[in-house]
């Protein structure tokens, strides 16, 4: 495979292209509303109608409204129909001969779509996932061309620092930097690994990638790859997500056949390959040393670090691991350079991020927003607000690791420091919006009873301190609790916040903490007078003797 | 699992061997083991490949992988109880996994699951005396956008409410209990 290839596949493919697209949606969202059968009958109006040579029915990744699926886009006249049935596909075509339809249409124009700013998702929705040279003509592989002819590994190291990119999966550690250290080590073997371990409830943010662009995450590892000096690479990816690991499988299948995978790529002296480990449903292997000993085949625990994976890691050599997302980032910032990259965001937080909307607001979906953009014009604007008339209580970010931020408070730009700031994290991407029928004791109880039965039991602090908070927590639900439950609740939350050896331990207790600093009265108002001290003030702590 | 383990180890390995020597299954499998040339960092694979064969993991297939792979009994026991996906117990007929993940849950899936639960009389994580139907609660299966969402036999349904999720298990649980 040399440029030319390349270069003809694409142009084969362009020419190749009629005159009318239908994109139908054919990610996990969409299908489970039938947009399987939605594609087929599309197919079948269309042969019916005699079109065949001037539309396309095109099964497409993620369209990004998913609480309107099965969603239908018409090009170029520029439609998006809405929870499109099998039945309608008739009705549907016929709309390209004059016909009159009834059908939902979305509006293409309102804010929802209108603020978006698509890098990671620029072909989702787009391009046939399946469907290699579908990508290729989006322009694909050819910032692995550029990396692997015209640069040298130190330059696409720089580049990357350049950048300004973060890991997306949630601490925001600059990307640059991480490659960087990874390609100093000297070692024969390193490894690259992709975590597509998206454990947090709430996020699909990395499943839609997988399911709608595979092969952009392949091309942004193998560049990384290349920058850090190794030739294997492994993508770790949930069993719970059928679609994507069938797609990736596919995706991988598709490169190695091109030789954009093995040896030689593009007759250059690099070899990579990448080979797929299912995860078995643990959210402690997202973090990256237990995600380690799970694709070594281990029971995913933990270790402390260091030594840091960058100089032991996988089999005890050194090994990159980056998230999904900022795989995704890769290829573009190539394509268009470091400063076209560097030129969006913030000053700290550069680039764009994909959130999952979700929870009780009107717009569900995957939005791709700069970063910057204030929770208010997400949640508000493009999201539409809560259902039924009902007011924004709080927004979650970062799943079980992150916070509940207040609706005083939605004017945040969404980066990594003002988020940080409020007590949450800018997490993996996963917003779960919460109206003002949401009791926030309740929210703490379930993200506590989750990270309780996520801990691994490694660490003492987070094995027995969770399950201690859980009954506080239940305590006070039940309304059983006084004031003296509630310092110690505090305590413990600090307590397992220092001590505990990973991520898991130390965040459990940021969402119980952000409720308390913003949703104080909540708790209060559950609690119930001491019988030994004055009610709630937390005197009778004081004048308690000590147990021990 | 160990105190037979400890009885008699001998004994116990070559009943295990004979008892797989009889069942197709354990071929595929052994199959799958080759194509990982019986490496040790592909027992996880291995496991996920046994139980979509078996449907659960008991005793004796642990004991097979352990001996096949030459990790000891106990390094796949702990494997296998470690994750959430694998299962050591035989499942029901039909399986209905009620998500619990965020989005799910502030939607009203605690409600859905409450609701199955009396409906089929058991608790989240069990299966129905007849071997008919499985509960079971998933940490968030990605698909927020329509939530609440149940896994119907591996068939995501969207927008499930306590009333729709009653009605699609009608036909799976008996009248008997």
């Amino acid at each position: 495979m040399v440029i030319d290839d390349l270069n003809a596949i694409a142009e084969k493919e362009q020419a190749a292209r009629k005159k009318t697209v239908i994109r139908c949606c054919m990610a996990a969202g969409c299908m489970s509303s039938s947009s399987d059968a939605v594609k087929k009958n599309l197919e079948q109006a269309v042969k019916d109608a005699g079109l065949e040579n001037e539309v396309e029915v095109r099964g497409v990744g993620c369209m990004k409204l998913c609480c309107e699926g099965p969603l239908v886009g018409v090009d170029p006249k520029g439609a998006l129909y809405e929870k499109v049935t099998p039945e309608d596909a008739r009705e549907l075509i016929g709309t390209l001969k004059g016909g009159k339809t009834k059908l939902k249409q979305g509006d293409l124009n309102a804010p929802f779509f209108k603020k978006q700013l698509s890098i990671v998702l620029a072909n989702s929705g787009e391009i046939d996932p399946e469907r290699i040279e579908a990508y290729i003509a989006a322009e694909g592989y050819q910032a692995l061309h550029h990396v692997l002819r015209e640069m040298t590994p130190k330059e696409v190291v720089e580049a990357m620092v350049k950048s300004g990119l973060r890991g997306r999966g949630g601490a925001g550690f600059p990307t640059g930097i991480k490659w960087g250290t990874v390609a100093k080590t000297q070692s024969p073997q390193k490894y690259v690994i992709c975590n597509a371990d998206e454990g947090d409830p709430g996020a699909f943010m990395d499943r839609s990638v997988l399911e709608s662009d595979p092969h952009s995450v392949l091309e942004g590892m193998a560049i990384a790859a290349y920058a850090v000096g190794a030739n294997q690479g492994f993508i770790y990816v949930r069993a719970e997500y059928p679609l994507a690991i069938k797609r990736l499988q596919n995706a991988i299948k598709q490169a190695k056949a091109l030789g954009l995978l093995g040896s030689g790529i593009f007759e250059s002296p690099f070899n990579f390959s990448i080979d797929i480990r299912i995860g078995a449903g643990a959210f402690v292997c997202g973090e990256e040393t237990a995600l380690m000993a799970s694709v070594e085949g281990k029971r995913g625990v933990p270790r402390p670090r260091p030594p840091f994976p960058a100089e032991s890691g996988l089999f005890g050599c050194p090994t990159l691991l980056n998230n999904v997302e900022t795989f995704a980032n890769v290829p573009p910032i190539y394509r268009k350079g470091a400063e076209w990259f560097a030129g969006i965001g913030t000053e700290k937080s550069k680039g764009t991020k994909v959130f999952a909307l979700a929870g009780k607001i009107n717009n569900t979906g995957l939005i791709e927003v700069p970063m910057g953009t204030t929770m208010r014009q997400i949640v508000e604007e493009m999201g539409g607000g809560a259902p039924d008339g009902r007011k924004i209580k709080a927004v979650q970010t970062g799943g079980p690791s992150g916070g509940c931020i207040p609706s005083q408070h939605l004017d945040t730009p969404v980066d990594y420091e003002s988020l940080g700031k409020l007590g949450s994290i800018m997490g993996s991407g996963g917003m779960i919006v919460m109206d003002d029928s949401t009791k926030m004791v309740d929210v703490a109880r379930f993200f506590m009873d989750f990270c309780m039965d996520e801990s691994c039991g490694k660490c003492v602090p987070c094995r027995t301190g969770t399950v201690q908070m859980l009954h506080l927590l239940e305590k006070i639900l039940e309304r059983k609790a006084t004031a003296r439950d509630l310092a110690k609740l505090e305590e413990l939350c600090d307590m397992v916040k220092n001590t505990s050896l990973c991520g898991l331990g130390q965040t459990a207790p940021n969402p119980t903490l952000s409720t308390l600093r913003f949703f104080r009265n909540e708790y209060e108002e559950l609690l119930q007078p001491d019988q030994f001290g004055p009610q709630g003030n937390g005197e009778a702590k004081k004048s308690e003797p000590a147990k021990k | 699992m160990l105190p037979t383990l400890l009885h008699d180890k001998q004994k116990r390995a070559a009943a295990v061997m004979e008892h797989a020597s009889g069942d197709k299954r354990f071929k595929i499998l052994e199959a799958h083991m080759k194509k990982h040339q019986y490496r040790h960092d592909a027992l996880i694979e291995i496991l996920h490949k046994a139980q979509e064969l078996f449907g659960f993991l008991d005793d004796d297939l642990l004991l097979f992988v352990a001996y096949r792979l030459k990790l000891p009994a106990s390094r796949v026991y702990g494997v296998a109880t470690f994750y959430h996906f694998f299962t050591l117990k035989p499942q029901g007929k039909h399986t209905c996994v009620v998500c619990l993940g965020t989005a799910c849950y502030v939607k009203g899936s605690n409600k859905v699951l409450a609701a199955v639960e009396e409906k089929a009389k058991i608790k989240a994580g069990e299966t129905t005396p007849d071997n008919q139907v499985s509960l079971l609660t998933a940490r968030c299966i990605g698909a927020c956008g329509i939530a609440p969402a149940v896994v119907y036999d591996g068939v995501v349904t969207p927008r499930q409410t306590p009333e729709t999720a009653i009605e699609h298990m009608k036909g799976w649980i008996s009248n008997g209990h």
